[in-house]
């Protein structure tokens, strides 16, 4: 009686089918939806290469890169300008957010109480919510004409009187600019960068707090020489992929940065990005190479973007501590 | 709580007498001489509203092993981390009683746990090297902290502290690779290393041996030999047979009492409680 009742349970032998198909198909879905992840990003890339070919055949892929001229009127165009647009606001953003951000974490994931460090990592993670457009309509309002009436003139003006050989680098102050599109830009990737060294941090066994705690460090010598030494993986790779954001930022830029094709750029004068230019010019693009080139813009920026998550990855593998034998 | 008073009273001196040689019977057959280096009066731990520690009163003598014996969850770990005020870092966690060093309440208000620390060393139960720094790196970790920047004296005290800790032949030929690349034993002893390095007077181990292989068990505990000349070690072990090994006296805790407290010797063959009895025979815990 014991033994037949066992057999049957064993053997269950209409269930198993259905348990095994059902398990095929789910590794089915699984590895299908996975594969059509990465089957998006290479047509992708195809399209970009493919609609923003003539440009490359033309100008040739260094000759396009490095092209300084931007002029749909001559159907002349290069995409340096937007290059060192894109990487003199993103990095100037990364460099000025990094620190406070780092300063946000460390605070919330170690010295506040509990009640408070959950208010401030709720205001990081809505700041990470705000749509971008709406960053850049209050930049219009409110932070250009602060900046403009309690920066850029004084500092004009001074400059005028005092040290005019510098105005070539300052420009004419014109308030959209790339200063104003780096402060935008830094104040949009701290919740980022804030948020990715927050949780490293909290990762941080507490034996190793613990360590530095008994060899008589104090509570800032904790951090410094266990914590974040510990975590700096996780701090690199979120410093990393806020700069990839930074640089594929589009609408708060476009909207701040001015909008001026033409090298040299100054710092209070118009300049604009890659992806500025690519909003701002495509509904305008009536020449067939005009439209080409903000494709292959994009197909460039989509290599850079690449680059930098791949930077990222590697980095957090290099750097994670977590990661190796330990 | 008077249980545990009754029995712990005759190794419970009346604050600093720090020579006294009348501690009761148990006492005068071993090391009596020894002068009490840290000396704990009424140390009771609270986990918010529970108890976890109940009024422990233990002398621990310069140079020599104390282990502290007792089945999971019976506060010994407890009290070993209020010894060098390691509970000051957890939420909702109160110390009361004295814990005194050479002299000095470490409790009293006005001492700076930071400063304690430095002198009441610890190793704890997984091995701790800082993993992004050297061996050597880890080593110097403790002095550089309060700014000793000079270049021999580290390397000097580098060498002493992994000497003293049966490391240097392994490690003097790459003091420089980092530190999470030697095994779990070494990395212990570059753990004590590393507490011996600031000079510490007192090392409490919390189970040092727990995570580690028999080889590298057996190597601490001749450290820990060797480590007696020097220093004063408490050590914290579910292992009944590594206390008899290392240690000189034993202290017996049960539900967060200290039960009882003698020379190894007449704990393991002469125990005066029934409860530590049936510890040491095995019939629970």
């Amino acid at each position: 009686m014991q033994r037949s009742a066992t057999s049957a349970i064993i053997r269950a032998p209409t269930k198993a089918i259905y348990r095994r198909l059902g398990d095929n198909a789910f590794q089915t879905v699984v590895v299908g939806l996975g594969i059509t992840i990465m089957l998006l990003a290479v047509v992708l890339a195809w399209v970009l290469l493919r609609d923003g070919w003539e440009p490359l055949r033309i100008f040739g892929f260094l000759g396009f890169l490095t092209g300084t001229t931007w002029d749909p009127v001559q159907n002349d165009y290069g995409t340096w300008p937007f290059i060192v647009g894109t990487l003199i606001t993103s990095i100037a953003g990364l460099a000025l957010s990094f620190f406070p951000a780092l300063g946000v974490a460390i605070f919330t994931a170690e010295y506040a109480p509990r009640w408070l460090a959950s208010i401030i990592d709720t205001i990081v993670d809505l700041l990470a919510a705000i749509p971008s457009v709406v960053v850049g309509i209050w930049g219009i309002f409110v932070l250009v004409p602060f900046l403009q009436n309690n920066v850029y003139l004084p500092i004009y003006f001074w400059t005028f009187e005092q040290a005019p050989q510098l105005l070539p680098i300052l420009g004419p102050p014109a308030g959209y600019n790339l200063v104003t599109a780096t402060i935008v830009l830094a104040l949009m990737i701290v919740p980022y960068t804030a948020a990715l060294a927050r949780d490293s941090i909290r990762l941080v066994p507490r034996s190793q707090r613990e360590a530095a705690r008994a060899l008589g460090a104090t509570r800032w010598e904790v951090m410094r020489m266990a914590v974040i030494p510990y975590a700096r993986g996780g701090i690199v790779a979120g410093a990393i992929l806020s700069f990839g954001r930074a640089i594929g930022e589009t609408m708060a830029v476009a909207m701040l940065v001015g909008n001026s094709n033409t090298l040299p750029f100054t710092l209070f004068g118009p300049a604009a990005t890659m992806p500025s230019v690519i909003v701002n010019e495509f509904r305008e693009a009536v020449e067939n190479l005009h439209l080409a080139s903000l494709m292959t813009v994009g197909f460039y920026l989509f290599l850079i973007s690449l680059v930098v998550n791949l930077i990222a990855a590697w980095m957090q593998r290099r750097y994670t501590v977590g990661g190796r034998a330990l | 709580m008077e249980r545990a008073n009754a029995t712990t009273r005759p190794d419970t001196p009346s604050p600093p007498r720090p020579t006294d040689a009348g501690q009761g019977e148990v006492r005068a057959a071993v090391a009596s001489e020894a002068k009490a280096r840290l000396v704990t009066e009424g140390i009771s731990v609270h986990y918010g509203a529970t108890l976890g520690v109940r009024d422990v009163s233990l002398t621990f003598r310069d140079k020599t092993v104390t282990a502290l014996i007792g089945p999971s969850g019976c506060g010994k770990t407890t009290f070993l981390r209020s010894l060098n005020r390691m509970h000051d870092l957890s939420r909702g966690v109160k110390v009361t009683g004295r814990a005194v060093l050479d002299g000095t309440d470490i409790y009293a208000s006005g001492v700076d746990p930071v400063t304690i620390r430095r002198r009441i060393g610890m190793v704890f139960q997984k091995p701790t090297p800082f993993p992004t720094m050297s061996i050597y790196d880890n080593v110097v970790a403790g002095l550089k902290l309060v700014g000793i920047r000079d270049r021999r004296l580290l390397d000097e005290v580098a060498e002493r502290s992994l000497r003293q800790a049966a490391l240097w032949d392994e490690v003097k030929d790459r003091l420089k690779a980092p530190a999470a690349g030697i095994s779990g034993g070494q990395q212990q002893r570059l753990s004590i290393a590393r507490a011996l390095a600031v000079e510490a007077d007192v090392l409490l181990m919390d189970e040092p041996t727990s995570s580690l292989d028999p080889q590298s068990t057996m190597r601490i505990e001749e450290l820990i030999h060797q480590l007696k000349d020097d220093v004063t070690i408490i050590i914290v072990t579910h292992n009944m047979q590594q206390a008899a090994r290392v240690s000189d006296y034993t202290a017996f805790f049960y539900e967060g009492n200290l039960i009882e407290v003698s020379d190894t010797n007449t704990m393991f063959t002469n125990p005066r409680e029934q409860r530590t009895n049936d510890y040491i025979t095995g019939r629970f815990g």
